[in-house]
């Protein structure tokens, strides 16, 4: 019976510890907006935070999860205005919009870590897939949400 | 082998076909059931605009948002006509149900083709600018005046002789009660405002925050998940299944099978993929269980090798101009399958009762959806209800073929009233996808003694797709799609044919984003790039005397070249390439620039692409839509690959499906876009057509070496 932190509420979930993240998430806790896209870690739409680390829930069992601080898409920001949210709307990243949570959740987390990121750190560090082809806009929107967050001191 | 496909499985694929083009099985329609079907309680104007009392105007979509930006441009368009204002504009899909009973009255509900604008903007602006008439003639009633003193202005009808005014939700309810103009005048291009401008699409909020609900989100009370297993060998049967060893895991609800599938339901959808994996299955892989990628080659070669074969376009004399040719040169090149692999793998929800459907889907057209579920159910088409999603990508996967939707139908018809959502696994959808066909092409150019290029011999051979769909459209043995780019290229060559051998594997094809101009332009334009080289010529200038007849083809090709710096040598150790292909009504062209690392490495530095569409309708959406086909058409150039072993798809997932990736992109992406007005091309593949052969040309620039066949990764390239 793991007891999971989730967007800073907890929840007593009754499944098997083996169970990925992402399906607690999808199908026990009704929290969609993680995605499904390859079950093998292998797309990264499932991008979660981890103890603020980006994560990909869906090869995740939940035990590992559990008593950890799990932040997925809905609990970003109150009101969609993180600023890798608000850049991503200003550069009008997404099209079909299945892999964005996933991409939002990467450079977010990119961004919390290392917050000047350079080409070479973005290249490395979002390895999300986008069939549509989103990536020019996702390099130009990371670019912008930098250069709009104060650095930590 | 089989030279056709399974006919039973063909026969299913064309019933649907059938019925989705028609209409006919099912239902009644009323003589005059467009006038008479409105939903009660709207405030409707016309059929595509909902108009209410606090000025909200509602424009109803028929095509699918994909990420293309439809659910903006399509109103932007009605907009622009009735003169409302923007800030009060919504999208919603057109319903499916409606569309039925009211004789289909919101008219093509497909969205492939790149057709989502150019085959609707007349009707759509139509209705806007009918709409605005209604308003003026509704407030020229209530004031007692002539309609033409009357003004409109963001959703305001005024008078400035009496000083009156009305917004447009004021005035709805008796518009709405008018006849509605036919073929109302429209608004000269050169008066457009929001045409042609880049407004916030609307779909992109909610795809930041996780709040937009696809298909796969689709939660209902009491629901169940599916996940379904198809022979793995096109064309097999299912021939049994222990169903015991899985019914008493956890979650797991129920087995249910078809005559080439089965399921396991299960409360939670891992618990039922689980099952599934566990699950003992044999299949009858039928006539094509030792099928391989060789024997699919060997076949298609019988089409090359054929005496007579259909010709798609003949013009002068080919075979005198070859006779009488000083120099010959001939290359043959191929192309593999391709998957779609939308990041969406394909699922769909339902619930079905005595005597009602109701699915919720990702789908390119709502019409084939509704007929699918109607089909396997039995149920009539207007007791059907289709709740049409956003989808997760499309690319042509999710229009004519629909076997999702028919699993949740008939996997929900086993537990009627309980709500069942199907999702297919990333390995399913890898290997059950509708493919972009296999070819083999054979080119000869003749050249006379000064080197000029007077015939060309275009030989396919080619599985179609059009045969699995709507086979009536392939006349004579000439499949009308996969011609394409051959037989209507517009190169002022004298003697030139077009041969087409169909030559039809057991693995089922699909429209494939961009379709037969993914590898036909890469045939055509690198082929040309050979003459070029064989003759001592600049590939640009060769081309440009051959296009003096095709000036919009010429201006991309024009516009590139200038955008690359053509006219001057490259910096040491850089390489360009350069293509042009028209493609849905559309012009394009591409250039591309690269450096090497080491033998193999390509460092792709620009890619340019140029695009006219006539109309320009949603700037920023063009921009992302030419962005967007770079990266597909760098994407299928480098990685994509489905090989075929023992009759079934030997790839599983992203793991050896590799597609493109951020770091691969290159740091210049840059669009040229053009239109050159008074005609409506499409947008969302027309970009992608000429990228592969610019590459593969700038490769030989860098190299010496000619790529006749895709993916490079297959020749040992990566992307650097």
């Amino acid at each position: 019976m793991p007891l999971l932190k989730i967007n800073g509420k907890t929840f007593d979930v009754n499944v098997e510890a083996d169970m990925p993240l992402l399906w607690v998430l999808r199908d026990e806790l009704g929290l969609t907006g993680t995605k499904y896209g390859c079950g093998v870690a292998a797309c990264g739409a499932c991008t979660v935070h981890l103890d603020g680390q980006a994560m990909r829930a869906c090869v995740l069992p939940v035990a590992a999860a559990e008593g950890r601080d799990i932040v997925t898409i809905e609990g970003l920001s109150p009101d969609g205005n993180h600023p890798v949210q608000r850049a991503w709307v200003a550069h009008q990243v997404p099209q079909c919009g299945y892999c964005q949570s996933g991409m939002v959740m990467a450079a977010a987390a990119l961004l919390e870590n290392t917050p000047k990121p350079t080409d070479a750190d973005i290249d490395a560090a979002m390895t999300n897939i986008c069939r549509c082809g989103t990536y020019v806009r996702v390099r130009e929107a990371i670019r912008l949400a930098a250069s709009t967050t104060p650095a930590r001191s | 082998m089989n030279a056709i496909l399974n006919p039973e499985r063909r026969a299913f694929l064309v019933k649907s076909a059938a019925a989705a083009g028609g209409l006919a099985i099912g239902v009644r329609l009323l003589p005059d059931a467009s006038a008479a079907g409105a939903a009660e309680g709207l405030t409707e104007v016309t059929h595509w605009i909902v108009i209410e009392p606090d000025d909200s105007v509602t424009v109803r979509i028929a095509r699918s948002e994909l990420g293309q930006g439809t659910f903006t441009g399509l109103p932007m368009l009605v907009a622009e006509e009735l003169e409302c204002d923007w800030s009060k504009v919504r999208a919603e899909y057109a319903d499916v149900n409606e569309h039925i009973r009211r004789n289909r009255v919101f008219g093509s509900m497909s969205t492939g083709g790149s057709r989502g604008i150019r085959d609707s903007h007349k009707y759509m602006r139509e209705a806007g600018a009918a709409a605005r008439q209604m308003l003026v003639a509704a407030a020229a009633q209530q004031w007692g005046v002539e309609a033409s003193e009357l003004g409109v202005a963001k959703g305001v009808v005024f008078h400035t002789p009496s000083g009156r005014a009305a917004r447009f939700g004021q005035l709805a309810g008796a518009a709405s009660k008018l006849p509605v103009p036919k073929e109302p005048a429209l608004k000269d291009p050169a008066q457009w405002k929001l045409v042609g401008t880049s407004p916030p699409r609307f779909d992109i909020p909610a795809k930041t925050t996780g709040a937009q609900v696809y298909a796969a989100d689709v939660r209902l009370p009491g629901m169940l998940h599916a996940s379904v297993m198809q022979c793995p060998v096109f064309g097999g049967k299912l021939k049994a299944h222990d169903a015991s060893k899985v019914i008493a895991r956890r979650g797991v609800q129920r087995v249910v099978a078809g005559p080439d599938w089965v399921a396991v339901v299960a409360d939670n959808w891992w618990r039922a993929n689980e099952a599934l994996k566990a699950l003992p299955v044999e299949w009858d892989t039928g006539e094509h269980g030792a099928t391989d990628d060789a024997a699919i080659e060997r076949f298609l070669r019988t089409g090359l090798a054929a005496a007579e074969v259909p010709v798609a376009r003949k013009d002068g004399d080919a075979a005198a101009a070859f006779a009488g040719a000083a120099k010959i040169i001939e290359a043959e090149y191929s192309c593999g399958f391709l998957n779609h692999a939308t990041l969406e793998p394909q699922c769909a929800a339902a619930r079905v009762t005595d005597d009602r459907v109701e699915v919720w889907v990702g789908t390119q057209n709502g019409e084939t959806t509704i007929a699918a579920a109607s089909e396997v159910s039995g149920v009539p088409l207007d007791k059907v209800i289709v709740h049409k999603m956003h989808a997760g990508g499309g690319f042509g996967r999710r229009g004519p073929h629909q076997e999702y939707t028919k699993q949740a139908v008939l996997i929900a018809r086993e537990m009627p009233g309980t709500p069942v959502r199907v999702q297919w696994s990333r390995e399913e959808d890898m290997r059950q996808g509708r493919y972009r066909p296999v070819s083999i092409v054979k080119q000869r150019a003749a050249l006379d003694a000064q080197g000029n290029w007077i015939g060309w011999h275009v030989r396919q051979a080619d599985q179609s797709i059009m045969i699995t769909i709507v086979p009536d459209n392939v006349k004579n043995g000439l499949d009308p799609i996969n011609t394409r780019s051959f037989s209507d290229n517009p190169y002022s060559v004298p003697h030139f044919v077009n041969e087409y051998a169909m030559r039809n594997p057991h693995v089922p094809p699909g429209f494939w984003r961009a379709v037969a101009h993914t590898q036909n332009p890469f045939y055509r334009e690198c082929f040309i790039d050979e003459i070029a080289h064989a003759t001592g010529r600049d590939p640009y200038a060769l081309r440009r005397p051959l296009l003096e007849k095709k000036p919009r083809d010429l201006a991309c090709l024009d516009a590139v070249a200038r955008a690359i710096g053509w006219g001057a040598p490259a910096p040491k150790g850089v390489f360009r390439g350069i293509a042009v292909q028209d493609s849905y009504g559309s012009y394009s062209a591409a250039a591309v620039e690269l450096s090497m690392k080491g033998d193999k490495g390509i460092q792709v530095r620009r890619v340019v692409v140029a695009l006219d569409s006539g109309h320009v309708v949603h700037r920023d959406a063009v921009e992302a839509q030419i962005q967007s086909g770079v990266i597909w058409g760098l994407s299928m150039s480098m990685h994509e690959d489905i090989t075929i072993k023992d009759g079934r798809v030997q790839q599983s997932n992203f793991t050896d499906y590799p597609v493109l990736r951020l770091a691969e992109t290159p740091p210049a992406v840059e669009s040229i876009i053009m239109p050159s007005g008074g005609f409506w091309g499409g947008v969302g593949e027309p970009p992608i057509a000429a990228v592969p052969a610019a590459l593969c040309n700038a490769l030989f620039a860098a190299t010496g070496v000619r790529v006749r066949a895709l993916p490079l990764r297959k020749l040992g390239y990566f992307y650097a």
